[in-house]
């Protein structure tokens, strides 16, 4: 039996390139071609490469690649750092270049009437030639700003992309565009000579580029909708963090695991859960780090593999506080239990650090990890990027079976919050806070469970102290309140007393 | 002087294909009747492999190979006097 294919929906083809085919529910619509618009340095051409690139690597799908601005030995040569070996994809017949790149050593009069015939049939034929299933167009703005009649290129750009479509080809057009935002191409035809738009931004926001994915259409079939960020990495490509696209559907254990410090696990009604996240939120030098630092060793001593992304001390400092607390890091570190990666928040961009710290979890497959700080992070993002961050590196764990300790550094010594717990706190499935509480002029520290997800726990704020044998909890303050706000009022022990008694009528009768 | 070697890429035999060679044959017999002359005809569509070593990007192109420098004139080549200098050949000699 026979069906038309025309009463299918549209198919997609996977592109292979990481995230992207998330975003675009499968992939590119299948045998059309797509418009890739963006502003120059956009990365146009390096994800039209990877679109190939993917396809003879991950699907074993011959590409053609049209080239209009560069020369196929500048591309083969700027490839090679993505791990792109054009060349020997050639010689395989994978991959096929038509080279429509300006010839500077010869000289182009126009006399009267033409259409782009040679290039269709050289089109024509380099796909049959490697029995293409991909090419490329690259790019758009080349062509207009050779040619002067962009009447004649609107036309012969439908006749090409017509004639690709019966080929059954799935290809991909760039174009430039001269701003961020607002005409999709630079000549105002672009988008008419094709159904599916997609556009790479790379807009300069608080003094940082920030790269962004958006499909704006595929006619007649589904996408996921808005801006997506983006990164391009060596020996990668292009990687797109589908972040909105992320389902919440992460598993949850009744799995308990021990916090380091008994008196804590106790608070926190019987340790943390695994496949959890939970923000330590303090001012500097309330002992964030030590929790961490706690929370690690214990996994380790239970032989779990725990891994550390610290971004505000160095190794040397952290495994000589680490031995400060009778914790040896170095040995935990020799037999492969534990993995400590430190490096500044300026050493690369956040969506990269996202990927960096991805791959390392992936790789390590640690039970425990820590992050101290993450609103170090901060500093070098904008706010809607350390958003994304926070809720991709989240999901992201809450699905690898770990249970995951941030610590979040709050801008004012006393009470106060930070913006990383306005993002992250609906997130994390526990937080604890670490607070200084001025007491008859002396500074104490005291410590809260405010949130703790599917457990009961200690509600109480109590003093806790640090010694050369780690952190101790100690009693509630009783005679003090306010201690969240940093607004502290003193309470005699004798109104506790009368206030006390007031509801003690109450429960007694 | 040497021969002179004209090649024209066309895509099948549309108007504004019999429109250039028209005007080319009408060159060559009208005005460099005096020299040694060749002209070859290549079709895209059926010979792809020529266009794409020769690199034609827009059909009708005349390349002008002999003599150097090398020429290509695109289009459907509107009038033979225009054409006479794009090709950059010697002045003709109207005896």
């Amino acid at each position: 039996m026979t069906v038309s294919t025309s009463t299918f929906p549209i198919a997609k083809l996977p592109t292979g390139i990481t995230g992207f085919d998330h975003i675009a529910n499968g992939g590119l619509p299948r045998g059309r071609t797509t418009l890739v618009s963006g502003t120059a340095g956009s990365a146009k051409t390096v994800f039209a490469t990877q679109f190939l690139a993917a396809g003879i690597q991950q699907f074993n799908e011959s590409g053609v690649f049209i080239t209009f601005e560069e020369s196929p030995d500048a591309l083969r040569r700027n490839m090679v750092g993505f791990g792109w070996d054009i060349a020997a994809w050639e010689a395989q017949n994978k991959w096929a270049f038509v080279d429509v790149s300006p010839q500077p050593e010869s000289e182009e009069i126009v006399r009267g009437a033409y259409d782009l015939g040679g290039l269709l049939s050289r089109i024509t034929y380099a796909v049959a030639r490697v029995g293409a299933v991909r090419v490329v167009l690259d790019s758009l703005g080349a062509i207009f700003a050779r040619m002067e009649n962009s009447q004649m290129i609107r036309s012969e750009l439908l006749r090409i992309v017509a004639a690709m479509r019966r080929m059954g080809v799935t290809a991909i057009l760039t174009a430039e565009r001269t701003q961020e935002y607002g005409e999709i191409g630079r000549y105002g035809v672009e988008e008419f000579v094709t159904d599916d738009v997609v556009i790479l931004r790379n807009p300069i926001e608080e003094e940082k580029r920030r790269r962004t994915i958006e499909i704006l259409k595929f006619r007649g079939t589904s996408h996921q909708k808005g801006s997506f960020p983006f990164t391009v990495i060596p020996g990668e490509g292009v990687v797109v963090i589908p972040l909105s696209a992320i389902e919440l559907k992460q598993r949850s254990s009744n799995l308990r695991m021990q916090s380091g410090n008994s008196d804590i696990d106790h608070m926190c009604g019987g340790g943390f859960f695994r496949d959890s996240v939970i923000l330590v939120s303090g001012a500097t030098g309330t002992g964030k780090t030590l929790m961490a630092t706690t929370f690690l060793a214990s996994g380790a001593a239970q032989g779990e593999r725990v891994l550390l992304f610290a971004f505000e001390e160095s190794r040397d400092q952290l495994f000589r506080n680490a031995t400060g607390w009778g914790f040896d890091f170095e040995e935990y570190e020799s037999t492969g239990q534990m993995r400590v990666i430190c490096n500044y928040p300026e050493s690369a961009s956040l969506e990269d650090q996202l990927i960096l710290m991805k791959k390392e979890i992936e790789t390590f497959r640690p039970q425990r990890v820590a992050i101290d700080s993450l609103s170090a992070l901060e500093r070098v993002s904008t706010m809607k990027g350390f958003r994304e961050f926070v809720i991709g590196l989240t999901s992201f764990i809450k699905h690898q079976e770990v249970v995951g300790l941030f610590t979040s550094t709050t801008p004012t010594l006393l009470g106060g919050t930070s913006i990383t717990e306005a993002h992250i706190s609906t997130i994390t499935d526990s937080i604890i806070l670490m607070r200084y509480v001025e007491l008859f002029g002396e500074m104490r520290r005291g410590l809260t469970v405010l949130k703790m997800r599917g457990s009961a726990h200690d509600k109480e704020i109590r003093e806790f102290m640090i010694d050369g044998h780690g952190l101790h909890i100690g009693k509630p303050f009783r005679t003090i309140s306010g201690i969240l706000s940093g607004q502290f009022i003193h309470t005699a022990p004798s109104e506790i007393e009368r206030l006390g008694n007031l509801f003690k009528d109450d429960a007694g009768s | 002087m040497s021969t002179i070697v004209l090649q024209l890429f066309i895509a099948g035999r549309t108007p504004r294909t019999e429109r250039a060679i028209a005007t080319l044959q009408q060159l060559i017999t009208d005005r460099l009747g005096d020299y040694p002359c060749e002209l070859v005809i290549i079709d895209v569509i059926t010979d792809p492999q020529q266009a794409e070593e020769r690199q034609i990007f827009a059909t009708p192109t005349l390349i002008k190979e002999s003599p150097l420098p090398q020429r290509r004139i695109i289009g459907d080549l509107a009038d033979t006097e225009g054409l006479l200098t794009a090709l950059n050949l010697p002045p003709v000699s109207m005896s």
